[in-house]
């Protein structure tokens, strides 16, 4: 194997205020790749990311940068550059000056600053805002400000903190296509930090699940998608059914009280499993032909496809399916053995539930926590 | 209710300003009395000006004021950015003390200081109330409004633009004269501003740690009223009241100018 | 910020220093003065003092009182009418508020001599109309008079900048939900604006107990304040001058000003953090 790694995080273990952020964390970023940080505020995501930057000194461990340890050298002789939370414009310069403040801390000629931020302002779509104050605008405009300025100083690796956060979901999904479409026509290695799944998964080559400091799984989106490691990776990305289960053996598991034909195997006899069904995978069928019968419990309309509530033996199911059943009804279940996956039972375990509090709104207030993801000041 | 309201107001505001307006006629009196109003004249400007003991003290209150508001802008601006970054315990006792100025009446701030000025005065020999002892006062009683004024502008800044600065190669003092000061900026000028008015307007303070040899205006405003009426106290009023008014509608005028200003480019913005 | 900073610990040097010998030592000194005797002995004598002047106490807290009472009742329909005003007619009034403050207020308060004086303008158009006029200097009114005269200012201000802050939406609330004006004042207006009240109120007493000059220069000796006494142990005659009982008054007064600011504090339990530090 060929090693183009740019960064290497080697052992990396860091605590702020007496709290262990990253527990001996390894992590390896191959040049060019759009690699992703997911993971629940607190898990240390936007610690890895500082200390990438230098804004944050590990207190063991690593930091390869190249080939070459970087540990101690200050972040303003890093060649990463980082799309802050906010995007930490300079409010006293205009557009230009935001540009070109990389670029002038150089002494670059004067006409090759103008010619690199003409090319910057050009590349995030905003040509013709040189003069603008950047208080008057967006935050979608604001957004491309803090990308042209950093990439101004054309980097080796761009660090995106959250970058889409305070957006909002319509502009989020154009500039999510669009940083994409950037990093690919400059072949730069873009390390990007989020708790949207759905953002991960859409733009990432590599994604690394984060939760309490620990790297979870690491994986591209659709290995992490289909073949998650545990319960906790099941259930951050996407939504899934996860019940206990023993592996009776080979492509053979048991659970909610009938066996199932499935495509897993390498386990010990009888072990206890946790099992995972995305509910799109389920299929409502006729009672008389499913695997597993259950009663409606609530129905939502989600446009595409109803979310429907199925109580079976007292576990709450969530299935996606293009037919409108009416809360009441009795229907029956069948599962495909691809679409069972079956994962060893982690701390994870049990703690996820099923789908009896499920409610949107819950959801929707996670998605607004991003503020509070920010490292405490020292 | 309205009409209820207008007079009100226009009762207060005739209040607050019928004292000045009395001083304000009476210094052109032709006549030493303070009911006699003899004929329009600028005696009492012209004896103003000829009076050294209050030139020297005006020349006194203004040097003493803008050193004064220059060390505490500077020692106030630098201690402001560290105790912003402090963590909460510690920044709570900086505060507590920063505040003790602020709080204390002047005369129990003023006669504490003066408690240490002696103390050391009758220790050390050579040592005199004078310029010396009035300049520390000055500069300790400004220091804190400084804080109070600067601390603001800091917690309102996004505190990731001096990491951005760092992030785009500036090394650190640079990223925070090139981006934590424009920031901050206002809060420095307004803070300055309330040191050297502060300090151009204290009495208490001034008197008892000028010493005679080092005497501000307001003290010799106060040595004045103990003496025999003179005019010339309402000469000087009238000036200062006029050039103080003229101060703060230059500042209105700029600010409202400002705000225009802002307006149109907002506006051009939008088309 | 972060540990690549610049020197943070070095920026707060000059300042810890500055604070330690010029604010901490100090008040130290004075509480070690008010403790000891002229020789440095240890004493409680200088604290007997307090009883001596218990009634000069009184008379402040009392004339301090009042006055900041009067300030109230008189600043607050002051301050709320301007605060419904236009953006640009509020600016023109607050300068207008704030104008007389930037006058010396030995100014301030020697005017009043001029038109309170038993030859005053007052007593002037008095006897102009018939009357025999009255003597209105040196008496408690006149010093209350110059309390409020100079202090009000500092009333109407900070109960100016609460009412501004108040968003107009809650008031609609309000009265939505059934309020009338009366209402609409006493549950949400007064509630609204107590930390202005608050700040406004420890303006206006804390100089005015503290005071020394607006009782000389209008109670002409007759009335005396704590502020008085205590300029007295420090600057009057050279028999008088005893730094020792001077101190004890300070720490007094000092201690009757942080009790009051924490009762006041205790009031506005939403004081913003700038404020709330003001007492720990």
């Amino acid at each position: 194997m060929t090693n183009n790694h740019i960064i290497d995080l080697k052992n990396i273990s860091v605590s702020l205020g007496g709290e262990q952020i990253l527990k001996n964390m390894n992590l390896y970023i191959n040049d060019k790749e759009f690699i992703t940080l997911l993971g629940p505020s607190g898990c240390g995501k936007t610690t890895t990311l500082r200390i990438i930057g230098g804004f944050l000194e590990p207190d063991e461990g690593d930091v390869i940068f190249g080939g070459k340890r970087v540990n101690g050298v200050p972040p303003h002789k890093r060649r990463v550059n980082t799309i802050f939370q906010r995007y930490a414009l300079f409010p006293h310069l205009n557009v230009f000056e935001n540009v070109a403040f990389g670029l002038r801390i150089k002494k670059l000629p004067e006409k090759e600053i103008r010619q690199t931020v003409d090319e910057m302002l050009k590349l995030v779509n905003l040509s013709g805002f040189d003069k603008r104050n950047v208080n008057s605008l967006s935050g979608g405009q604001q957004q491309r400000v803090a990308i042209a300025r950093a990439l101004a100083v054309n980097p080796k690796v761009l660090l995106l903190d959250e970058p889409l956060g305070a957006l909002d979901l319509k502009l989020r999904k154009d500039m999510q296509v669009e940083l994409k479409n950037i990093q690919q026509r400059l072949g730069i290695t873009f390390i990007y930090v989020t708790h949207d799944q759905e953002e991960a998964l859409s733009m990432s080559d590599t994604i690394v699940v984060m939760d309490g400091g620990v790297i979870q799984q690491i994986g591209s989106p659709l290995d992490i998608y289909n073949e998650p490691k545990n319960a906790f990776v099941a259930d951050f990305i996407g939504e899934s059914n996860i019940v206990d289960g023993v592996m009776v053996r080979d492509f053979c598991a048991e659970f909610a009280g009938s066996r199932f034909e499935c495509l897993d195997k390498g386990f010990s006899e009888r072990e206890a499993v946790d099992i995972v069904i995305r509910p799109e995978d389920v299929d409502v069928v006729p009672t008389e032909k499913g695997m597993l019968s259950g009663v409606v419990t609530s129905v939502t309309f989600k446009g595409v496809h109803f979310e429907i509530i199925v109580d079976v033996r007292g576990f709450k199911w969530m299935i996606q399916t293009t037919d409108y059943e009416a809360v009441g009804n009795v229907i029956g279940l069948r599962i495909e053995p691809d679409a069972i996956h079956v994962m060893k039972k982690s701390v994870y375990s049990g703690r996820y539930g099923d789908y009896s509090s499920f409610s949107d709104e819950i959801d929707m207030l996670s998605d607004t926590s991003y503020e509070e993801e920010s490292v405490p000041d020292e | 209710m309205k009409l209820l309201s207008k007079v009100y107001n226009f009762l207060v505001f005739g209040f607050l300003y019928a004292p000045i307006a009395v001083m304000i006629v009476y210094s052109f009196n032709s006549e030493k009395s303070r009911t006699n109003f003899g004929s329009f004249s600028f005696r009492w400007y012209q004896e103003l000006f000829n009076d050294d003991i209050i030139l020297k003290s005006l020349y006194v209150s203004l040097l003493v004021a803008v050193l004064s508001a220059l060390a505490a802008t500077l020692i106030g601006t630098l201690a402001a950015v560290g105790i912003d970054s402090m963590k909460a315990p510690l920044k709570r006792a900086y505060l507590m003390v920063n505040n003790i100025p602020v709080v204390n009446p002047d005369i129990v701030t003023a006669v504490s200081m003066m408690i240490l000025f002696v103390f050391v005065i009758t220790r050390i020999n050579g040592l005199n109330m004078g310029f010396g002892t009035l300049l520390i006062a000055h500069i300790t009683f400004n220091i804190p409004y400084v804080i109070l004024s600067v601390l603001p502008k800091l917690r309102g800044m996004n505190s990731n633009i001096y990491d951005a600065a760092l992030d785009l190669g500036c090394p650190p003092l640079k990223s925070f004269m090139k981006v934590v000061v424009p920031e901050i900026l206002p809060g420095i000028i307004t803070g300055f501003i309330m040191a050297f008015t502060l300090s151009l307007d204290d009495f208490v303070i001034s008197y008892f740690n000028s010493g005679s040899t080092a005497q501000t205006l307001p003290v010799t405003i106060y040595s004045m009223t103990k003496r025999p009426y003179s005019p010339k106290i309402n000469a000087l009023s009238t000036l200062l009241f006029i050039s103080v008014m003229l101060l703060l509608v230059v500042v209105n005028i700029r600010q409202s100018a400002g705000v225009k200003k802002d307006k149109k480019t907002i506006k051009k913005e939008v088309r | 910020m972060n540990k690549n900073g610049f020197g943070k610990k070095l920026v707060t040097a000059p300042y810890t220093l500055w604070m330690v010998i010029f604010v901490v030592v100090p008040i130290a000194l004075v509480i070690y003065y008010a403790f000891t005797d002229a020789d440095g002995g240890f004493t409680f004598e200088n604290m007997t003092y307090i009883f001596e002047y218990g009634k000069t106490f009184l008379v402040s807290i009392e004339l301090a009182l009042i006055s900041t009472a009067i300030c109230l009742v008189m600043a607050y329909p002051v301050a709320y009418g301007i605060s419904r005003f236009e953006a640009r007619r509020q600016q023109t009034m607050i300068m207008l508020v704030m104008l007389p403050m930037w006058m010396n207020f030995l100014i301030r308060t020697y005017a009043w001599m001029t038109i309170l004086e038993g030859n005053g303008l007052i007593n002037r158009a008095l006897r102009y109309f018939g009357s025999d006029g009255f003597g209105m200097i040196n008496t408690e009114g006149a010093v209350v008079l110059g309390m409020v005269y100079n202090f009000l200012p500092y009333m109407i201000l900070p109960i100016y900048t609460v009412l501004t802050k108040i968003d107009v939406s809650t008031i609609e609330a309000a009265k939505d939900l059934g309020a009338g004006r009366r209402n609409v004042f006493r549950r949400v207006l007064l509630p609204m604006s107590v930390p202005g009240i608050i700040s406004g109120i420890t303006m206006v007493f804390v100089p005015a107990v503290s005071t020394f000059v607006i009782s000389k220069l209008l109670g002409g000796g007759k009335t005396f304040l704590i502020g008085d006494i205590i300029e007295n142990y420090f600057l009057g005659n050279t028999g008088m001058i005893n730094y020792n009982i001077g101190a004890s008054l300070s720490l007094v007064l000092m201690v009757l000003i942080l009790i009051s600011m924490t009762v006041m504090n205790h009031f506005d339990k939403d004081a913003g953090e700038g404020e709330g530090v003001l007492v720990g």
